[in-house]
């Protein structure tokens, strides 16, 4: 199958064809060479100062430092004795957070996969920040075994390009939510090959009035509960949505006004709300009340931190998620509650005054179907090579395995 | 109750500022009681906003809905089996569309306001109408798009009326020039929306290096301006050049949406949006849904006397405007005058979701 290449724009791209990417031969995880690259391109996108505009990409290049992917590499040491790559990983990368592809290859790469990795379309200069220290780490001549690995890519939406890419390649990543995803899944993979999907999430936060109380740094709780939400507009799939209080009537109500004045205080400094986001809130109180109610609409602050009490949990409470600070709260005395609608949708929920094993075990002994990831509040951004559900590692490379037989 | 018959009479710009604001208040809050009481859904919003409807001091103080909200629920003030018509906004395939429910009274409401106040433009007399569109958009009867709703509204001025444009889209330039020669010496209404008269009324003309005789024609448009921004035309240009193909002088904007149908706002002759004493605009600070000072801009918000059938007297549209002033338009009409400066922006949302962003559009 022969494809139209005027179609495609290659950002990284070494010279050689899809094809021979196809027969790269894969490597073991954490391999030298990988982590070798990936620490000089941290060096690279640390060197120039301009880069400092880009928060995001400052956190990945610290996340690429070869300290930090050394201790990433301890947690790996039983893979590196039997895992090895799949091959050929086809990475598509979502449309509105510019640095996700960069991480989705990162794991590609440790894994021991060549990587092709459709950047999207829309132009964010941090694109071309990363591809063009991409291209000057393989360009240096320390690195050139790793030039068949990588290539990224750019094409408008392209059933004939993503069906060729797809049928090529050993694993499919598709970020992008529900939508992207059945729509690339029109595009058939070979018959081992499957899919690693990123769909939309839902996520929650849970705090204990009592120990929030008694901890008493509330800006800085303030400022890591915005890193989670409002940084991404709150639409990032790891961004909490319904904020559960635990603990006694008063403690709520004390904890509630001390931590909504503070992250409001933070979030008026960093964060304009759009015309857009003010209607959407709106019509989400709207909605909640007709379909939910009775519920109480908490707007001390104005159009900025949009509130919505209520005061049972719905199963299907993820459909009144809204982007840019509006937040469903629920008060009860512990999780129990909770138990009766977490679901499959459910990703990350993030913490205060909890011990995370605590909410681990509560997970596992109710049988959860959601809540892949139990993070304090301000990391629920945070990259890590488990994902989703996912360990990626060990889901993007292939197991060989060996059986001593009896001697003769 | 809101007495209709009475408040109908009243000439269509003749209150100023302080009397407005005491009728407007009086009127919306026996209509906010009436919805509080005959509609759950707005009591349950109504609920959650916390607000006293037996003490409202100001209309700007009534909670507005969504006009999104239109299109997700049926919200209905009387029982289903007294409404009579159903509008529906014109959306492209796929998109939900409001759907706003209209009893007997509500439905002959709006068009008696709507003939108080186009009237007090083109004079009461009816005239020879050109319908700058296709009569394929009338087709379904029991299902009114805005568009259809609009011709239909319109047309209660008609006392003869033609479409300009067959169902392809193309103008009917011999039945047009046949329409003019019988009204010779005549006063002719023009009704279409923005962009189609400019594509496919205004281009063809000029395309085809024809001028008609339209000096005594009157227009009456709207629908927005958003795609003739793309194309860089200005509520100006847009009058020179249709003076230019078809000498036409008078040609008056308007903006009115399907979910308050009848209480429109039509631009005067220093080409000024004016409402009328039987509805206002509030412009909104997104920031905290205050109200913004004249000259700055918002999210419009629209109130209406009429809407009685379906909780719509008071809604927050997703339009952005600015109040240029009030009372004192040289025009001489009383209350605000306004003008729209286009809907409100798709923000560019991050986040993981691809799509979330295009739901809206």
């Amino acid at each position: 199958m022969q494809i139209d290449l005027n179609k495609v724009e290659f950002l990284c791209h070494s010279g050689i064809s899809f094809e021979e990417m196809k027969n790269v031969k894969p490597l073991r995880p954490f391999a030298d060479e990988v982590v070798s690259f990936l620490s000089a391109l941290s060096q690279e996108l640390l060197r120039s100062k301009t880069n400092k505009a880009y928060p995001e990409i400052i956190t990945f290049a610290f996340y690429c430092r070869k300290a930090n992917l050394e201790s990433e590499k301890k947690k790996y040491l039983d893979c590196m004795e039997n895992h090895i790559g799949r091959g050929l990983t086809f990475h598509i990368a979502p449309s509105n957070v510019p640095v996700n592809f960069a991480y989705s290859m990162v794991a590609g790469l440790l894994s021991g996969n060549a990587c092709i990795v459709r950047v999207s379309s829309k132009p964010f200069p941090q694109t071309d920040v990363i591809c063009n220290a991409i291209n000057s780490v393989l360009s240096s001549g320390e690195h050139d075994k790793m030039k068949e690995f990588i290539s990224i890519i750019r094409y408008e939406r392209d059933v004939e390009v993503t069906s060729y890419l797809s049928a090529l390649c050993n694993v499919r990543i598709i970020w992008g939510g529900d939508s992207t995803i059945s729509e690339i899944r029109k595009s058939p993979v070979a018959p081992r090959a499957f899919d690693v999907t990123f769909a939309d999430r839902y996520s929650i936060c849970v705090i204990k009035a009592k120990e929030y109380l008694a901890q008493g740094n509330y800006q800085k709780v303030a400022h890591d509960f915005y890193n989670d939400t409002y940084l991404f507009d709150q639409n990032a799939c790891s961004s909490p949505h319904l904020i559960v209080w635990i603990g006694t009537d008063d403690d709520i109500a004390k904890a509630k006004d001390i931590f909504w004045d503070a992250v409001y205080t933070f979030a008026k400094q960093n964060y304009k709300v759009e015309a857009i986001t003010a209607v959407d809130k709106l019509t989400t109180l709207c909605r909640c009340a007709i379909d939910i109610g009775p519920v109480k609409w908490e707007r001390m602050h104005g159009n900025l931190v949009s509130r919505i009490s209520i005061n049972r949990l719905p199963s299907e409470i993820y459909e009144y998620r809204c982007p840019g600070g509006s937040f469903i709260e629920y008060s009860d005395v512990n999780l129990d509650s909770l138990t009766g609608i977490i679901n499959d949708k459910y990703q990350t929920m993030t913490y205060i005054g909890y011990e995370p094993e605590e909410l681990k075990k509560w997970v596992m002994s109710n049988g959860l179907q959601g809540i892949d990831r139990i993070v304090p509040v301000g990391k629920s951004a945070d990259f890590s090579l488990i994902w989703d559900g996912y360990d990626l590692i060990r889901n993007l490379s292939r197991v060989c395995y060996s059986v001593q037989g009896k001697p003769i | 109750m809101v007495n209709y018959e009475e408040i109908l009479n009243m000439p269509p710009y003749s209150l100023d500022k302080s009397k407005k604001h005491e009728f407007l208040t009086e009127q919306l809050s026996i209509l906010t009681r009436h919805h509080y009481y005959n509609c759950p859904e707005y009591r349950k919003i109504i609920d959650a906003f916390g607000f006293d409807v037996n003490c409202i001091k100001s209309y700007c103080d009534i909670p507005f809905l969504p006009v999104r909200l239109f299109k997700e629920y049926d919200l209905l003030s009387v029982p289903r089996e007294d409404v009579v018509k159903t509008m529906t906004s014109s959306g492209t395939t796929g998109q939900k569309v409001s759907k706003i429910y209209l009893d007997k009274e509500t439905s002959s409401n709006q068009t008696k306001t709507l003939v108080k106040i186009v009237s007090s433009y083109i004079g009461a007399k009816r005239l020879p109408m050109i319908v700058i569109d296709t009569s394929a958009v009338l087709k379904d009867r029991n299902m009114f798009s805005a568009r259809g709703a609009g011709i239909l509204g319109f047309s209660v001025f008609a006392r003869d009326r033609i479409f300009a444009l067959d169902e392809n889209m193309e103008l009917d330039i011999d039945g047009l020039v046949q329409f003019l020669r019988k009204y010779e010496g005549e006063d002719i209404l023009l009704f279409g929306f923005t962009y189609m008269i400019w594509q496919h009324f205004y281009n063809k003309l000029k395309e085809l290096d024809l001028s008609l005789d339209l000096s005594r024609g009157v227009m009456i448009h709207g629908g927005g301006w958003k795609k003739l921004q793309e194309h860089a035309i200005s509520p100006a240009g847009f009058k020179e050049a249709l003076h230019h193909v078809c000498g036409i002088n008078r040609v008056y904007d308007y903006y009115g949406m399907v979910e308050q149908t009848g209480t429109v706002y039509i631009e005067c002759e220093c080409g000024h949006l004016h409402s009328s004493v039987f509805s206002d605009v509030i412009i909104r600070r997104s920031s905290d849904f205050g109200i913004a000072e004249t000259g700055e801009k918002g999210i419009i918000e629209v109130v209406s006397v009429l809407p009685k059938s379906y909780p719509g007297h008071v809604l927050l549209t997703e339009d952005e405007g600015i109040i240029i002033g009030e009372d004192d338009c040289p025009c001489g009409r009383k209350g605000k005058y306004f003008r729209i400066t286009g809907r409100i922006n798709n923000a560019e949302i991050r986040g993981c979701s691809d799509t979330y962003a295009d739901r809206f559009k």
